[in-house]
């Protein structure tokens, strides 16, 4: 773990990253105390620019204030990532590992169904699981998970695929071992850095996805998120810049940072591709 | 000295820090003749390769570079020349041949295309010309319609074919000096003695002095007209062919050259009556299966195994040598149930193993275990090693206890300190992961080892003690052994009686001695003639 | 059999392999279209105000809505098959005349932001692999960082703002100035200038991604042998990375363009509705709100299809392009 930390840390932009990701998430934790109000409600004079009437990033059209909407946004945004990123890594290492473990037919069935949810273009995929859903915070989180797990699977596949044939597996085939116990304990552990790097990287896509989707109203109606700010906003692009700028420039910090994390993480558990660069 | 193409002199490479050493080759000294072929011959890590570099400026700068010494080239300090005239010297001057024919071609570019640039970068030749010329080399070497092979992509050509292709490139501008940095390692053994009555027939005709490195004393034998020893980066002898060979001086070359085994195959043993395993026509195939939707035609079917019948007698080694690609590692993992074989019988006892399912099988894998090639892939690097070899007779019902003392105790047999216990194995060597290995495949008392290759990926001072081990352990457990091997030298020492694998099928078995002396096949012949240093061996043991 | 024929008989093959995964997806869209909540006839209703229970069985019965699922399949099959794509109450129009209208914007936009992100991606990662920890390196790696992480649509508002509002550079939306009735060259420049800010606004991304995979595929193909073999034959570093490095560096990005174009069309929803570019994006955008789930399928099936033929001609450049694909 240490030895870790040592080879994180060399990387300088992965700790200001992850800086960056802990100011984020403590943001987030702390946005009911200091902005106790619902974010949706008026909290005082409607289109006031930065800095004016008590609104630190100004308000709205609604007089909701900017600045409450990103710090309770930063909570769902969050949120969200990580869950739908949990649930699509648990589905694509159960499909990544069965297809490159068993291989053959059930590797052929597997992957065919992975590349039918891989040509469909995702996020057009996701608009359209959400609009059928009804957009709420679970149709939501669905979408994201039925669009990310693909690309895990399609990775899973491969590490199993070339452990398979390792020579310690071999071993464990003559000493005996189940199937299960192969994958889970012997083979799953020596993929574990390539999924929590891809992992990381896809919590940063499921935040863009999921203020895609706010941006064009498909958000949670009772939860403030970024992508609905800026979706709100944007017929008032000529008079209130501030609107739509701050969250966004949210949205990118907060994406930027996991990205950098995502790149720290890789130099760090996969040694080998960095002594190239 | 006038006369000498090259000397290096006082040469130090350095490593970048936190590197194992500080210096990758120290304080190197050695000369070169015009036409003469010198050795650098040593194990890995030794430094050999980098020696090779640093002639032609190809160190990985900037981690790895020459902090000291002289590399005089014809009256130039090569350590001291401009990078546009390294450039210039590099393939016309000095030119090299690398270890890995796969991947030293650029395999987007035609054969042709890739010599037609040392004609444009170092000669005034036409297009037209430059053709010509590439094809004429490639025929030089030997290589069959070069007018084809010209515009070949290097992945048309074989392994021994694309080595032809490197040395016809490297000779294209008849350099003063040729590096071969390993050339023949990574080939088939009957391969190898084309390439390097090549290399010597090229010499002879251009004049070429070759400086080729090396692990094989054998290659040595058969090519080197003087020879330098390397050890940790320094270079512990030189001298004439005959003096480093069989008049070593230093303890070091004393001890290498005494690892390597004799062609002379060991005294027969008496063969016991008591067969513990033996195959009855053995089939494997692979491929010919349809794509998933019954689309194209069938895929080309691959004959892996084909009616092997062998027989291993209670005590005994039985050696499957072979090629690669003869299927002799297939036959191994379908013997011992990691490859399901198609047809035929794999007969233990009354017992037909071929027919168990998974759930029937495992009573009978602790009767018969597995030793791997390599040291590296064949260890989990996330599991302690005391685990590693307990997990065997846990699976098989022992209990935790048990199987921890039964993996203390083989630790001690296997010559390993019982503290490796609580290590991982990336901690380890690879002679050391491969003690691991063996005391894994003896954790459940085994009858019989199948052993693929557990030589090939080491070195042969450590290759020499693993065999010891191995020996030992067969004499104090009584194992009947299987042993794979592509090395008539190693089996030569091990196995009681061989058999010789060539496209899938046996085509001869006997008594190693009988082999050795009197081969019935004429592939059998090929491969014990293509045995770097066999004369050496000769001249050593009258 | 020579190597065309050999290709041309691979693409036959890849079709056939194309035809399941769309099938696939039409069942799929089907399974959709019975998720939602309400059927076209509820639709119908709706938009109608008021309808007898008696009037909806019979119009259920009109489209047949009332069979077994099953039944419903194979008529929704067959349908698809002769390019039936159902019919748009809302638009009042059929679904496929539709798509075909708003297909030629997309096509353009996307034509237009892959050249863009391709070219430039490509030569900006070459750029920054030559250049190794220098500050041109960093300056690209800085930029490309920035760029893969902003959202599209804020991108195209904030350009809105730089290059609309705060200077009167480019045009807000459309994709012509539909008064000015130009014609001929005048109205190719009308449509160009509108072009601009949408393309550049989708490239961004794509770009940041090229760039990156780019240089990382250089730089892993640096470390290869072949590399080594080059520069002991003397070449020079020009060469090494132009002919030898370049070509090999390449074949992933390639692969890359296949893979990305079904994100390319997300992001045009949200680049067209941000620009209201009249494409098949904002006709999607569009359906969302009208509810228009017939209309919301058939663009999600046909820019499906329009993946799995891309990739076709990715898989095809790409076996001119490495000699090592087995084409038979």
């Amino acid at each position: 773990m240490n030895d870790f930390w040592k080879r994180f840390s060399r990387n300088r932009s992965a700790v200001l990253g992850f800086m960056i990701l802990m100011l984020v998430v403590f943001i987030a934790s702390i946005a009911s105390f200091i902005y106790p109000d619902d974010p949706f409600s008026l909290a005082g004079k409607p289109m006031s620019e930065p800095g004016q009437n008590g609104f630190l990033l100004g308000s709205d059209s609604l007089g909701r204030d900017v600045a409450s909407g990103i710090a309770h946004g930063a909570k769902t945004s969050l949120l969200i990532g990580l869950i739908a990123t949990l649930a699509a890594v648990f589905i694509g290492v159960i499909f990544g590992a069965l297809a490159g473990y068993y291989g053959g037919r059930t590797d052929n069935i597997l992957m065919r169904i992975t590349e039918v949810f891989q040509t469909i273009p995702s996020f057009v995929f996701a608009i359209l699981l959400v609009a059928i859903l009804k957009p709420s915070i679970n149709s939501i989180v669905i979408a994201i998970t039925v669009v990310s797990w693909p690309g895990v699977a399609r990775l899973v596949r491969g590490e199993f695929l070339a452990l398979k044939n390792r020579e310690f597996v071999q071993a464990c085939h003559t000493l005996g071992m189940s199937d299960r116990r192969i994958m889970l304990a012997e083979i799953l552990p020596n993929c574990l850095s390539p999924i929590i790097v891809i992992g990381s990287l896809m919590v940063a896509t499921a935040i863009l996805i999921e203020s895609g989707l706010a941006f064009l109203g498909l958000g949670d109606p009772n939860i403030m998120s970024w992508g609905f700010q800026i979706g709100a906003g944007r017929t008032m692009l000529r008079s209130a810049w501030w609107i739509c700028t701050f969250p966004g420039i949210a949205i990118l910090i907060t994406v930027l940072a996991i990205n950098l994390v995502g790149e720290g993480l890789n130099d760090a558990l996969n040694p080998r591709l960095r002594e190239r660069n | 000295m006038t006369d000498k193409l090259l000397t290096i002199s006082n040469l130090d490479i350095t490593l970048p820090e936190g590197s194992e050493r500080a210096l990758a080759v120290e304080n190197l000294s050695v000369d070169l003749a015009p036409g003469e072929t010198l050795c650098i011959v040593g194990e890995s890590g030794s430094g050999k390769s980098l020696t090779a570099r640093a002639l032609m400026g190809l160190l990985p700068a900037p981690h790895v570079r020459v902090s000291q010494g002289v590399i005089d080239f014809c009256g130039e300090d090569l350590t001291k020349v401009t990078e546009r005239r390294l450039r210039e010297i590099r393939g016309s001057e000095i030119s090299m041949v690398f270890q890995e024919p796969m991947t030293a071609l650029n395999p987007v570019m035609t054969v042709g295309s890739q010599i037609d640039e040392i004609f444009r970068f170092h000669a005034d030749m036409s297009a037209q010309q430059r053709r010509q010329r590439a094809i004429e080399l490639l025929a030089d070497v030997q290589l069959p319609d070069p007018k084809q092979i010209v515009s070949a992509y290097p992945h048309e050509l074989s392994g021994g074919q694309r080595q032809r292709a490197m040395i016809a490139m490297a000779l294209a501008l008849e350099p003063k000096i040729l590096i071969a940095d390993e050339p023949t390692t990574a080939l088939d053994v009957t391969t190898q003695a084309q390439i390097l009555k090549l290399i010597s027939d090229m010499q002879a005709v251009h004049k070429t002095a070759v400086l080729f490195i090396t692990h094989d004393f054998g290659v040595v034998a058969d090519i080197a007209d003087r020879v330098a020893v390397m050890q940790y980066g320094r270079v512990v002898e030189t001298g004439s062919v005959d003096k480093v060979l069989n008049h070593p001086e230093h303890p070091y070359t004393q001890a290498l050259i005494a690892s390597v085994p004799s062609l002379t195959p060991r005294p027969p043993r008496a063969r016991s009556e008591d067969i513990v395993l033996e195959t009855k026509d053995l089939q494997k195939t692979f491929g010919g299966g349809k794509s998933f939707f019954g689309f194209g035609q069938p895929n080309r079917i691959v004959h892996a195994v084909k009616d092997v019948t062998v027989e291993l007698r209670r005590g005994e080694t039985l050696g499957i040598v072979g090629e690669s690609g003869s299927g002799k590692s297939t036959l191994a993992r379908c013997i011992i149930r990691l490859l399901d074989s198609d047809s035929g019988k794999i007969m233990i006892g009354n017992v037909d193993l071929r027919t168990l399912n998974r759930a029937e099988m495992r009573p009978w894998r602790a009767k018969i275990q597995m030793v791997f090639q390599d040291p590296f892939a064949s260890l989990n690097p996330r599991i302690k090693v005391g685990q590693i070899i307990a997990q065997g007779p846990i699976i098989q019902g022992a209990s935790r206890e048990e199987a921890e003392a039964r993996a203390r105790e083989l630790l001690g047999i296997v010559g390993l300190d019982e503290r490796a216990f609580n290590r991982f194995p990336h901690e380890f060597s690879g002679g050391q992961r491969q003690r691991i290995g063996i005391a894994r495949a003896l954790a459940l008392n085994p009858e019989i080892l199948v052993a693929d290759e557990p030589v090939s990926a080491l070195d042969v001072s450590i290759q020499a003690q693993i065999l010891k081990l191995l020996d030992e352990i067969r004499e104090r457990m009584n194992l009947s052994m299987l042993f794979i091997t592509h090395d008539l030298r190693v089996a030569a020492q091990v196995c009681d009686r061989l058999a010789v694998m060539r496209y899938g099928e046996i085509v001869e078995t006997g008594a190693t001695g009988e082999i050795f002396d009197a081969p019935q096949h004429s592939y059998t012949r090929d491969l014990l003639a293509a045995v770097p240093g066999q004369n050496w061996d000769r001249q050593t043991n009258v | 059999m020579n190597r065309s024929s050999k290709i041309l008989r691979y693409v036959g093959k890849r079709l056939l392999q194309g035809i399941p995964i769309i099938l696939a997806i039409v069942v799929m869209n089907f399974l959709l279209l019975n998720m939602a909540e309400g059927d076209a006839v509820d639709v119908l209703a709706g938009e109608a105000g008021s309808a007898t229970p008696e009037y909806m069985a019979e119009m259920r019965a009109k489209f047949g809505l009332d069979q077994p699922l099953p039944v419903q399949l194979a008529v929704y099959l067959k349908n698809v098959i002769s390019l039936d794509l159902g019919y748009s109450f809302r638009h009042d129009m059929p679904v496929t005349k539709l798509i075909v209208d708003r297909f030629w914007p997309t096509l353009l936009l996307m034509v237009s932001t892959i050249t863009l992100a391709v070219s430039f991606g490509i030569l900006l990662g070459v750029f920054a692999a030559v250049n190794l920890n220098t500050w041109k390196d960093a300056l690209i790696s800085v930029f490309a960082l920035i760029t893969y992480a902003t959202p599209l649509f804020w991108v195209g508002l904030m350009m809105i703002i730089l290059f609309s509002i705060k200077n009167d550079w480019f045009p807000t939306s459309g994709m012509e100035n539909i008064g000015a009735f130009y014609e001929g060259f005048d109205r190719v420049k009308d449509i160009a200038h509108h072009l601009v800010l949408p393309t550049i606004t989708l490239s961004l991304f794509y770009l940041a991604l090229y760039t990156r995979m780019m240089r990382a595929s250089m730089l892993e193909q640096y470390g290869q042998d072949y590399v080594v073999t080059a520069r002991a034959k003397g070449l020079t570093e020009r060469r090494i990375t132009f002919v030898h490095v370049l070509r090999n560096a390449l074949l992933p990005v390639v692969t890359m363009v296949g893979v990305q174009v079904g994100a390319l069309i997300g992001g045009s929803v949200i680049v067209e509705s941000v620009f209201a570019w009249p494409g098949l994006g904002m006709l999607a955008f569009e359906s969302l709100f009208a509810r228009d789930l017939n209309l919301l399928l058939g663009i999600f099936l046909l820019s499906s299809a329009l993946v799995v033929v891309v990739n076709l001609i990715v898989d095809v450049i790409y076996c001119f392009l490495d000699p090592r694909i087995e084409v038979n």
